[in-house]
């Protein structure tokens, strides 16, 4: 490793992506368009499906329970399940056995779903969540910076490498005495330093007109963020390892985003999905980045709290950094 | 000298030996066991038509590309990492990244290298001082053929590959380019070239290989190579001004709307006109060049 040479990549790169203008606005841009329209839109009427906590829900029997377009989810356990009800990650919660019920004040599911249960039982005693509330806002803001993170990561070095490859960039570079590791490494330290600078930017930027919920400590957030975008630059690197063609690149990438992008737990919560789609999820690196970053700003969970994504995270970068460096083409056959 | 110690000498000043190279393409044989020398301090020229094997065999000289057998020698060496310290190259087509002025180029392949130049110094040689804070897209060809042989000659290398330098340039910008590979040369530097222009194999190369289908099928020097398959010389004439009787008379060939005189005697062919009472308007004389002997050795012209 010549440091020398290493830097030298990461500065050029680091230029290239600041002087392509219209690129560097979108990137800004996207998180913040995507974090307004949402809070405009659930600050409003709300989601179609709701998702009731009951506690133990074996002993029950009500007519609620028929109610369509909602999920019910078992909670033995009635302090977690106020805890879940305050992180959004439920709207609703009942007791059956001891007639009561907890709303999320302020949010819009929660009084909907609260709507439609007084309708059928209103001999109920009404609790409120404690705490600072948390709104949706407060909720998705990791599930989108993370997944701005993750398209930047993944198509900001996939695909810069397979143009660099196509174009002969990288054939131009093999001709030097730069190794393929000074420059994996130099993509993906000067990625990691974009990423983190565009997702502060962003926090900070929205943070002026959101004033977001925060328990936990920056200091731990940021760990998540970091070790969340070398798993994710590296999956970008062990994607485009070796492919020469665009639009092979742009399918490889999308096929890689969308699971995330929906399974993640970017937009809702997975509390609740089967079974199968949890293990699933479980796999895809921005699951664990997201809820690692939402367990630290909605519960105040240090970086000890987390080991459990922690440990997922840097399993994944170290298997797809090493297969990705192992699969690596300048590919200057032709 | 004799011819053997000529040959004796030649192998000691050799720079770089090709040994029965071969290159093969999913089935395609690109390379079909090809073997020169190259001596140290020449202008070496690989000619060809497109799809003759020029860029495999100067990629495979890089250590760019793998052989499917033979090998290529460094003063008697095979390739290592190591070579890219000390040889510069020119590709036939290379981007630069996007967004970097030139002299932002040049500060990045300077640090990839432990001996470089001083940046002055390369910018005068390759004429960059103009543009030297310009986008890299926004270069036009011949600006992007200067800041490529500057990125080609930024670790001041014994040797340097240029792989169709000048193609796509304008007459000018290609004359320009000639100048700078002459002063490179001025420097004892070695110059390995691949071109498909023959005038330009003229201007610049000391000894020259011709390459068809992926053998070699000629090489020397330029001037001993037309030495030895031209004898004669050319005297054009437009045809209308040659009476028919004599065309026949001499078996002088028709080409497009001139008659063609091939001849040892210039002198003698010229006196034969005079006597002939044919005007002498628009007579050209022309010796033949790698173009022709092209045309001569493989039946096709070398752009086809």
């Amino acid at each position: 490793m010549n440091l020398k040479r290493f830097f030298a990549v990461v500065k050029a790169r680091n230029i290239e992506f600041f002087r392509d203008r219209s690129s560097l606005g979108w990137n800004l841009l996207f998180p913040i368009l995507m974090l307004a329209g949402l809070s405009f839109v659930f600050s409003g009427d709300g989601k179609a499906v709701y998702k009731v906590g009951v506690v133990n829900i074996g002993s029950v029997q009500s007519t609620f329970m028929e109610t369509r377009y909602v999920d019910f989810i078992d909670y033995q356990d009635k302090v977690l399940a106020t805890q879940k009800l305050e992180q959004h990650a439920i709207d609703f919660l009942v007791d059956f056995n001891e007639k009561n019920y907890w709303v999320s004040q302020g949010s819009p599911n929660s009084y909907l779903v609260e709507k439609i249960f007084i309708g059928q039982h209103n001999d109920f005693q009404r609790l409120e969540t404690y705490g600072k509330k948390i709104r949706y806002v407060d909720w998705v803001l990791p599930g989108i910076l993370g997944m701005n993170m993750m398209f930047s990561c993944l198509f900001g070095v996939g695909y810069v490498i397979v143009r660099y490859r196509k174009n002969a960039v990288l054939k131009r570079l093999k001709a030097t005495p730069l190794s393929a590791f000074e420059f994996v490494s130099a993509q993906l330290v000067s990625r990691i330093f974009i990423v983190m600078f565009m997702s502060s930017v962003v926090y900070i930027g929205c943070n002026l007109f959101f004033d977001f919920y925060m328990l936990g400590s920056y200091f731990d957030l940021f760990m998540i963020a970091i070790l969340g975008a070398v798993s994710l630059i590296s999956l970008g690197l062990l994607v485009a390892s070796r492919s020469k063609s665009e639009e092979l690149i742009g399918g490889l990438l999308n096929l890689t985003s969308w699971p995330m992008m929906l399974l993640s737990g970017v937009w809702f919560s997975l509390e609740g999905a089967p079974n199968a789609v949890k293990v699933l999820a479980d796999f895809l690196p921005l699951t664990h980045l997201v809820a690692g970053a939402r367990k630290v700003i909605t519960e105040g969970a240090t970086l000890a709290d987390i080991s459990y994504h922690v440990m997922a995270l840097l399993i994944m970068s170290t298997i797809f950094l090493a297969l990705g460096s192992y699969l690596f083409s300048w590919n200057t056959e032709r | 000298m004799t011819e053997v110690e000529n040959s004796l000498n030649d192998t000691k000043n050799n720079i770089i030996e090709v040994n029965r190279l071969v290159k093969t393409y999913k089935g395609v044989q690109a390379v079909d066991d090809i073997s020169f020398a190259i001596t140290k301090g020449h202008c070496f020229g690989l000619l060809g038509p497109n799809g003759a094997g020029k860029t495999t065999t100067i990629e495979i000289m890089e250590g760019i590309i793998s052989t499917t057998s033979g090998q290529v020698l460094y003063s008697g060496k095979a390739i290592s990492k190591d070579i890219s310290q000390q040889i510069g190259i020119q590709f036939q087509s290379t981007a630069l990244q996007d967004f970097l002025t030139v002299q932002e180029t040049l500060n990045l392949f300077t640090a990839f290298y432990d001996h470089t130049l001083p940046h002055q110094q390369l910018i005068e040689l390759c004429g960059l001082k103009d543009f030297l804070d310009r986008d890299n897209r926004l270069l036009s060809g011949g600006q992007r053929q200067r800041l490529l042989l500057a990125l080609a000659l930024i670790n001041d290398p014994e040797i340097i590959f240029l792989d169709e330098p000048t193609t796509g340039l304008d007459p000018q910008a290609r004359r320009n380019f000639w100048q700078l590979i002459k002063n490179i040369k001025a420097q004892n530097k070695t110059v390995i070239l691949t071109t498909h222009y023959m005038d330009e194999a003229e201007q610049l190369c000391d000894d020259v290989v011709i390459m068809d289908n992926g053998k070699i099928i000629e090489s020397g020097t330029p001037n001993r190579l037309l030495a030895k398959h031209f004898h004669n010389v050319f005297i054009y004439l437009p045809k209308a001004q040659v009476p028919q009787a004599l065309i026949d008379k001499h078996q002088w060939v028709i080409a497009h709307d001139r008659v063609e005189i091939s001849t040892q005697q210039v002198e003698e062919t010229i006196s034969l006109l005079i006597a002939a009472q044919v005007p002498l308007d628009g007579l050209q004389v022309k010796s033949p060049n790698l173009d022709d002997l092209f045309l001569k050795l493989t039946g096709h012209s070398l752009r086809e």
